[in-house]
């Protein structure tokens, strides 16, 4: 009955994610271009799959995942060492971006279009495997921008100094990069920051904030979704000089 | 009936997939619990529903998201370029206004509706002490989304390249940093990041394709890509610009106060000063 009440909840919500999207979609279709929307009920039948999944999908995390990500990184936050704190940081970042939905279906979308337009193989296995090596680039990259950021908690830097260098090494990097990834790099960045990550990362952030003297966790808990947010684009860029 | 069978075939396909991409955080979570903090996995039940929860909400999302987000977004683009391109075969960035506005609303509407922008506008109105309302720093989130998404599309009807709009608005969120109150810059900076939401994301995506795609000249590989990223960046640009317009007017109306209040007491002693 919990779970029945719970998820009806969270239908709710992806409800309301949705709507505006449906609502000004159905404007510009009625009063604007006045034209029939074609495959309706295909795309009637999707949305509702979109619902559903969402629903699901936040709920599943709220009752099993979030739970020990929370207490682990409160145990974190109050004891043990520096070392197994990063190294919990590097993975709790990866493995949060690898079940990112918004990511799988961004680095399909990419796949798709690399191969239409030539720049990969216009086979199955070249698609998945461009497709799989973009998420592992975005995750490895999101792992090392939750280290730096634990690290920036830790020792009190400034964010500001840390994400102009950033800004400024992606300036760099777009001169050497392929004009054909940096499309794809600049997206990963905002693509990267969603269902899973978001939550999973703040608890850790005004976690540690709380736990470290001197710290303010209004203040420094903050910063870490930017750090993860800026670093895929390096890491992307970087990926794609190198390939 | 065969429908209905297509889509279990879809659905178990699918999740099958899916198991890899949810297994690693679930791995790393267990493995720190039990090997590393040597404590007792708690509510075992839970986390096993949990997960399969996880698991089906995944598969039914990513088959949504290829049944109706991505053809809306391509759609939409489609039908708007079709209404657009009545005037030759030259490009004019002018007959795409209706793409524009298609473009900000989305962005607007998405981001006003997004919960996690909720949190973060309640937090930074403790944080700035009421100065900076949550509804303020909302509607200040929204339209930088809206003014960057619709941006992003002139950029691909122009077929300019992506990075000097990108990098112009790094040189003004630095120049903004600058000039910006402590406290606000992380939660600025963080504003950029949690305004893409799951469903915006893929329904934006695929217009920037679509526009691509259907515009003539461009191509999907080198100007489809590029919206998500004017929606992240803009949004930083906006927050700091929403709160220094805030510091501004509390400064300007306590400076006024006070100069005004100078001014009269200078004016009483005048006029007390008179008669003597």
């Amino acid at each position: 009955m919990a779970i029945a009440l719970a998820i009806g909840k969270r239908l709710r919500d992806a409800l309301r994610d949705l709507a505006p999207i449906v609502l000004v979609i159905a404007f510009f279709q009625a009063v604007v271009l006045q034209q029939p929307f074609p495959n309706l009920g295909n795309v009637l039948v999707g949305l509702v799959c979109v619902v559903v999944g969402l629903a699901l999908f936040i709920q599943g995390l709220e009752s099993g995942l979030f739970p020990i990500g929370e207490s682990i990184a409160e145990a974190f936050a109050h004891k043990g060492s520096a070392t197994l704190l990063l190294a919990f940081a590097l993975c709790l970042g990866f493995g949060a971006t690898v079940a990112e939905p918004a990511l799988i279906a961004i680095a399909a979308e990419a796949a798709e279009v690399a191969a239409e337009a030539g720049a990969i193989a216009n086979s199955d296995e070249a698609r998945t495997s461009y497709a799989f090596n973009l998420r592992m680039v975005v995750a490895t990259s999101v792992g090392f921008a939750i280290v730096l950021g634990v690290l920036r908690i830790l020792k009190g830097w400034p964010i500001h100094r840390l994400i102009i260098t950033g800004y400024v090494l992606v300036t760099i990097l777009t001169v050497f990069a392929p004009d054909e990834i940096v499309g794809v790099a600049y997206d990963a960045g905002g693509v990267t920051t969603s269902t899973i990550t978001v939550p999973l990362v703040t608890a850790l952030g005004v976690g540690l904030a709380t736990s470290i003297k001197g710290r303010d966790p209004m203040l420094d808990g903050f910063g870490l979704i930017a750090f993860a947010c800026g670093m895929p684009v390096i890491f992307v860029l970087a990926y794609g000089m190198v390939m | 009936m065969s429908a209905l069978l297509d889509f279990a075939a879809d659905f178990l396909g699918t999740v099958a997939t899916t198991v890899f991409d949810v297994l690693p955080i679930l791995a790393i979570l267990v493995v720190f619990q039990v090997v590393v903090l040597r404590r007792r996995v708690q509510n075992l039940r839970g986390i096993v529903v949990g997960f399969l929860c996880v698991l089906l909400g995944l598969a039914l999302f990513l088959i949504g998201l290829e049944r109706a987000l991505f053809p809306i977004g391509e759609t939409m683009a489609r039908q708007l370029t079709e209404a657009a391109a009545t005037s030759g075969a030259a490009v004019d960035w002018r007959d795409y206004t209706l793409v524009y506005a298609f473009a900000a609303a989305i962005g607007f509407a998405a981001t006003l509706a997004a919960p996690p922008l909720l949190a973060v506008a309640l937090k930074a109105q403790k944080v700035s002490g009421g100065a900076i309302s949550a509804w303020g720093l909302r509607i200040a989130v929204a339209v930088g989304v809206a003014v960057g998404v619709s941006l992003g599309c002139f950029r691909i009807v122009t077929g300019t390249p992506l990075p000097w709009y990108i990098v112009a608005a790094y040189v003004v969120v630095i120049v903004q940093t600058f000039r910006a109150s402590r406290t606000i810059i992380p939660l600025a900076y963080d504003s950029g990041g949690v305004t893409t939401s799951t469903v915006t994301v893929p329904v934006v995506a695929a217009l920037g394709l679509g526009l691509a795609a259907n515009v003539p000249g461009r191509s999907p590989l080198i100007d489809g890509f590029g919206l998500i990223a004017f929606a992240s960046v803009f949004p930083i640009m906006s927050v700091l610009g929403y709160a220094a317009v805030v510091s501004l007017i509390g400064r300007l109306g306590k400076g006024g106060n006070a100069a005004g209040t100078a001014g009269s007491n200078d004016q009483t002693k005048g006029t007390e000063l008179n008669p003597s």
